[in-house]
């Protein structure tokens, strides 16, 4: 892969490494996603695979490499993307309504100080219409089932209005209507050429889900056309045994109190 | 001249106790009251470096000093936590107590020399408030701590005004706000400076125990009140200043501390919000939990009176006998009764009761749904078929509602559930 940009890639990754506590997480993590597609992420616990959408949205920071979306860093183009985060990562006894929650996906827009007017309300509701959630807007989100919280994140997501879309476990803990609406709504996502990558679970429904996958262990194991790459070859390397080299290199850096750049 | 040293009074704590109140929501809000308490105690040695540079009780050195100290405090214990890996309470814990402990010491070396002692630290003198006046040219412009706090109050209300897009999504998700751009370590320091700004504002009137406080009681006794952040705000504010007259008038009444009553009743104003706020209120349980007794015992009494119905039509049943065999106890049972009969599901002729044609119609879905339960038991959760299913179905008829009844239906209707059909899809890969 050579290190210049290109300008129709959603999102370049070049070499990244990312770190906790100087204990490497990922290592040198160099992939591409192309554009339009739906695009699985899968990998045991403990994989990185919710470290690896947090690097790419450039809230955690890299030990070494780096991300491009479009060809650009990401603080130019944060516009483009939209982000769901895991559901569990928030206090749902938060005192506000549904209508709240999806209109904090246009502050982005909104920029520091000022509020959301008529059109910022009507279009969050047209968010949740979307995720058949549109007589909820008035609802207290302590009242929500699981289900019904994963489809108010997804409302705030659409409510950005993104190119890219990072959606870290939607199908997790969800009831069938709600898997049913995120279904329908990736499908629609692509239709629309949006590019979206989905951090998941189920490995039975990958086939039906998704066209491409990234198959994650701490590094790269396969990535490619999901027909190509969803093999049992590639799934025992991802999911079968740890990966002592890595674990115990990991280890060591982390005693040896830094990581070479 | 006795009433109105009641006002100031009165208006200093009302103002301290809002001041706190909104920034106190935000804290409750971000779990963040135990930072709010180190920020009221590790001001101190910013206000006593202030006071031995400027040897004066000019308000501005005690601003610069006592912020400067308050951002301090919230850094060191970010250090200790993320860098050093002491946990975030241990770290709280450790920064507070020290800075405070600086903080005493270079007051009681300073004692003698400058206008502050220990006692009015830790205390506050609220009750001095009327006659520490305001003179600019000869006039007199009112007490000099109603001015401090009140400023404080207005930069308060503007800095949420101004913030409050920016607090509710830092606070709520701060990975999403990062993500979106904002700068939420920025508004974090920012939000710090305002609780120290509000806390050395509130200091010399309430002192460094009772800031405390005033920063966690007032906001969560709001959020039990209700699930709106513009109503918890406009609330601790109200309860801040309800907190300041109880406060004085049990202080009168007691010829206590002025700060440590108005505590108490911030305190006594809380336990009243837990006997009775709506949801969250015991009551608010009370209430709810009845209801739910009341809708069993309902449930038992229609099903009661269908099956005496179905076994020996003629055996007539008296109110009494239906106490006796449920056992939802007699409250519940009696209002259901009463609710039933006046819903038209029970009559009642010469002292027995009897069931309606609609009563007999609930009765049956009931059961229909009991027997749906004990066959989803049987199938799906592999339960025996024996008490086993019953006495689950029995628990679980109350809760069934159209949309699991349907969903039930197919379930047990269908030849294999698809969890069934996705385990023998497993055993045979």
């Amino acid at each position: 892969m050579n290190s210049g940009t290109n300008n129709n890639i959603p999102i370049e990754i070049h070499d990244m490494t990312v770190a906790y506590h100087k204990k490497p997480v990922l290592w040198d993590i160099d992939v591409t996603a192309p554009e339009g597609k739906l695009i699985g992420i899968i990998g045991p616990n403990g994989a990185g695979k919710s470290t690896l959408v947090k690097a790419v949205l450039d809230l955690i920071p890299k030990a070494s490499g780096w991300v491009k979306i479009y060809g650009q860093p990401y603080t130019d183009m944060r516009s483009l993307v939209g982000y769901v985060p895991q559901k569990e990562s928030v206090d749902w006894d938060f005192p506000v309504n549904v209508r709240d929650v999806v209109l904090m996906g246009l502050y982005g827009q909104l920029g520091w100080f000022k509020r959301p007017k008529k059109q910022h309300i009507k279009s969050a509701e047209d968010s949740l219409k979307q995720v058949d959630m549109e007589d909820y807007a008035d609802r207290q989100i302590s009242q929500l089932s699981g289900g019904q919280q994963q489809r108010v994140f997804l409302a705030r997501a659409l409510a950005q209005d993104a190119q890219i879309y990072l959606m870290d476990e939607p199908f997790a803990g969800v009831d069938a209507a709600t898997e049913n609406a995120i279904i329908k709504l990736l499908s629609n996502l692509r239709e629309k050429g949006k590019t979206v990558l989905v951090v998941h679970h189920d490995l039975s429904t990958i086939p039906k889900y998704f066209d491409w996958l990234m198959m994650l262990n701490m590094r790269i194991i396969a990535a490619g056309p999901v027909k190509e790459v969803f093999t049992t070859e590639n799934l025992r390397r991802t999911y079968g045994g740890k990966l002592t080299v890595l674990t115990e290199a990991a280890d060591k850096i982390s005693q040896a109190g830094s990581v070479h750049k | 001249m006795e009433l109105s040293a009641a006002f100031w009074i009165i208006l200093t704590g009302s103002l301290v106790a809002a001041s706190c109140g909104i920034l106190g929501s935000f804290l409750v809000l971000r779990k963040m009251s135990l930072i709010g308490d180190a920020i009221s105690h590790s001001v101190l040695p910013g206000i006593a470096i202030a006071f031995i540079i400027s040897a004066s009780r000019d308000v501005l050195p005690m601003i610069i000093g006592a912020s400067a100290f308050g951002l301090l405090t919230v850094f060191l214990i970010e250090i200790l936590n993320k860098k050093w890996r002491v946990q975030e309470d241990a770290s709280i814990g450790i920064i507070y107590t020290a800075l405070f402990a600086i903080g005493v010491i270079l007051i009681s070396m300073m004692a003698g020399h400058i206008d502050l002692d220990q006692e009015c630290v830790l205390y506050g003198e609220i009750a001095y408030t009327p006659w520490d006046i305001v003179i600019i040219n000869g006039a007199e412009w009112g007490p000099r701590p109603v001015w401090f706090i009140g400023t404080v109050f207005i930069i308060n209300i503007l800095f949420i005004r101004t913030f409050y897009k920016e607090m509710v999504i830092s606070s709520f998700d701060p990975a999403l706000a990062m993500s979106l751009g904002f700068n939420v370590s920025l508004l974090h320091y920012l939000f710090m400076g305002m609780v120290s700004l509000t806390t050395v504002a509130s200091f010399e009137s309430v002192g460094a125990i009772l800031v405390v406080a005033m920063l966690i009681v007032p906001g969560a006794t709001a959020y039990l009140w209700t699930n709106r952040l513009p109503v918890m705000l406009i609330l601790s504010v109200i309860f801040g200043i309800l907190s300041s007259v109880f406060g004085y008038l049990l202080a009168t009444y007691w010829e206590s501390s002025i700060a440590g009553a108005m505590t108490v009743a911030a305190g006594i104003l809380f336990l009243v919000s837990i006997l009775l706020a709506p949801q969250y209120g015991l009551l608010g349980k009370f209430y709810n939990h009845l209801k739910l007794s009341v809708s069993f015992a309902s449930d038992h009494l229609l099903l009661l009176l269908y099956r005496q119905l179905e076994r020996e039509p003629q055996t007539l049943v008296i109110p009494g006998a239906v106490y006796q065999s449920t056992s939802t106890g007699r409250l519940p049972t009696l209002l259901a009764l009463m609710k039933n009969r006046r819903d038209g599901r029970i009559s009642k002729r010469k002292k027995h009761l009897y069931l309606t044609d609609s009563g007999k119609e609930m009765a049956h879905q009931l059961i229909q749904r009991h027997r749906l339960w004990e066959r989803f038991a049987s199938r799906e959760l592999g339960l025996p078929d024996d008490e086993h299913v019953h006495e689950s179905a029995h628990r679980m008829e109350h809760f069934i509602d159209e949309n699991i009844t349907e969903e039930l239906y197919q379930v047990v209707n269908n030849e294999k559930s698809s969890k069934s059909k996705a385990k023998d899809k497993y055993e045979k890969k």
